[in-house]
């Protein structure tokens, strides 16, 4: 059983029934889920979630789902890494990554909020499930939905990187390329939501789908040893992961399963789209809208839903915003890749890159403990880094001619 | 002076139902002030208990988000268009 008690206005504090509804009809204030926190206290402890099985589903009793989940029931507990080589190389002593690079089935941590939308789309029995795209929530939206057997159709820009549009394509799903930018894909979907008896994950039961990033947030904790980070940097696009991180930490501290939350949460983005991370050092509480142009186009999103929230999450959490530029991106996906072995997307370079500037701000101190939040798969966004690898050597396929190359000198 | 203001289909319900409706005054303030007086319960859905726009309506004059004006102050004249956005529609419209 769930423990679901209904919806509410972060706004207004209206009350709203557990249905498929997601602004607030009296303020057009964002709605969220209301648990029963007294119920779920009795059934969730350590030890229960230790015996939970080896997915986000051991956090259940935190998820808005009213039965079990039936789809994505392998979703999430990705490693959590401790990072010596990059933490040598940043000056870290305790760096962390938590690698959602390699989240089942579409390795970006979009599967943990689509495998709840998806499960409770069917809850709410829709056939057809729907998003709005920057391309890793298209890959696991079409993918979840042949796993469910429902129809899907899926908005992006239509320039979005190739593999991501072969990536979603593949699961057999009505795939629009919209000419323009996330933010009017975005504001084009609100317009068909409202036409067309769907479910978008991200607008029409956006507050059941945001919640799943929280098990992003309780794994790092349960990962640390039942214990919540010094620093957690995150990629921000449309702010909803910063959010739920934080909300997750300060969830299981009220719930007793960790002590005093005292994580700076820290803001990430790429300086061609920085509307959060600008409006954090301006100290604005609102966000002044942007057009992207970056390579890191999964965070490409110049109007932020959630921007005053994600915000306000940095502000409280003592954290700060910072952005890099592309050439940085780059780099830094180059520099994980080469000290740790991951390949993240450019969205992890972008944290990468964001998390060094912290630590020359001297924001992050040495013994600190620091994690960042790596969400998406380089494979995706190979053309970000095309030109900036390198090529193959390329030989006859005879000894002579490798030893004529190599004899006396060193690889890589 | 009438100044062409649209407003949101949760708003409608006020408006008898109109998209598109006519109001008058000098600046946005002004303007939001006469549309309660032509349709009662309008102002409880755009400002909160102390006044202030609610957070998650956007007031655009001519397509520009007044934040980025002169907020509430900001001039109109006859032939401005004001549109009332929920912010969680997303982008402005092109």
């Amino acid at each position: 059983m769930g423990y679901v008690l209904g919806l509410q206005c972060r706004e207004c504090g209206r009350q709203y029934p557990k249905e498929p509804l997601h602004v607030c009809e009296f303020c057009f204030g964002p709605l969220e889920i209301v648990y029963d926190y007294e119920q779920i206290r009795r059934v969730l402890s350590r030890e229960t979630i230790a015996r939970g099985p080896r997915s986000m589903w051991r956090y259940q009793p935190l998820l808005p789902l009213d039965g079990d989940p039936t789809v994505g029931l392998q979703v999430g507990f990705t490693p959590l890494i401790k990072a010596k080589r990059l933490g040598k190389v940043m000056g870290l002593n305790n760096l962390y990554i938590k690698n959602d690079c390699v989240n089942h089935p579409t390795l970006s941590f979009k599967d943990r909020v689509v495998a709840v939308a998806v499960s409770k789309a069917k809850e709410f029995n829709y056939d057809t499930v729907a998003c709005a795209s920057t391309g890793n929530l298209a890959n696991s939206v079409a993918a979840h939905a042949a796993e469910a057997g429902l129809k899907s159709y899926i908005f992006i820009p239509a320039d979005i990187e190739m593999t991501k549009v072969v990536g979603t394509l593949i699961y057999g799903t009505t795939l629009v390329g919209i000419r323009g930018v996330y933010d009017e894909v975005n504001r084009l979907c609100s317009e068909i939501a409202a036409n067309f008896p769907w479910a978008f994950v991200n607008i029409t039961i956006r507050p059941f789908y945001g919640d799943g990033s929280k098990t992003f947030g309780y794994e790092i904790a349960e990962q640390l040893g039942w214990k919540a980070p010094d620093h957690v940097v995150i990629p921000v696009a449309g702010s909803s992961l910063i959010t739920k991180v934080w909300k997750a930490f300060n969830e299981f501290a009220h719930l007793g399963l960790i002590d005093e939350v005292k994580t700076k949460i820290h803001a990430a983005q790429a300086s061609g789209c920085a509307p959060v991370t600008t409006a954090i050092k301006e100290n604005r509480d609102f966000i002044k809208p942007v057009i992207p142009n970056t390579i890191a186009k999964s965070i490409a999103i110049g109007n932020p839903a959630d921007g005053y929230y994600g915000i306000k999450t940095v502000k409280e959490s003592g954290g700060y915003g910072e952005d890099v530029a592309d050439d940085e991106i780059v780099e830094c996906m180059k520099l994980l890749a080469q000290t740790e072995g991951i390949f993240a997307e450019t969205a992890g370079g972008v944290t990468l890159g964001v998390a060094r500037k912290l630590v020359a701000q001297g924001r992050i101190q040495p013994d600190d403990v620091t994690v960042l939040a790596i969400t998406g798969n380089g494979l995706k966004t190979q053309e970000a880094v095309m030109g900036d690898v390198g090529s193959p050597i390329l030989i006859d396929p005879r000894l002579s001619a490798f030893q004529d190359l190599f004899n006396g000198k060193e690889g890589k | 002076m009438p100044i062409l203001v649209r407003v949101p289909t949760p708003l409608q319900k006020l408006t008898g139902n109109r998209g598109e409706v006519n109001a008058s005054g000098n600046n946005v303030k002004e303007v939001l002030a006469n549309l309660e007086e032509q349709y009662k319960g309008v102002r409880e859905r755009l400002y909160d208990e102390s006044g202030t726009l609610r957070r998650f309506i956007n007031i655009y004059v001519n397509d520009e988000d007044i934040r980025f004006l002169q907020g509430e102050s900001t001039k109109v004249k006859e032939g401005d268009e004001i549109s009332i956005v929920p912010a969680i529609a997303g982008g402005k419209r092109a």
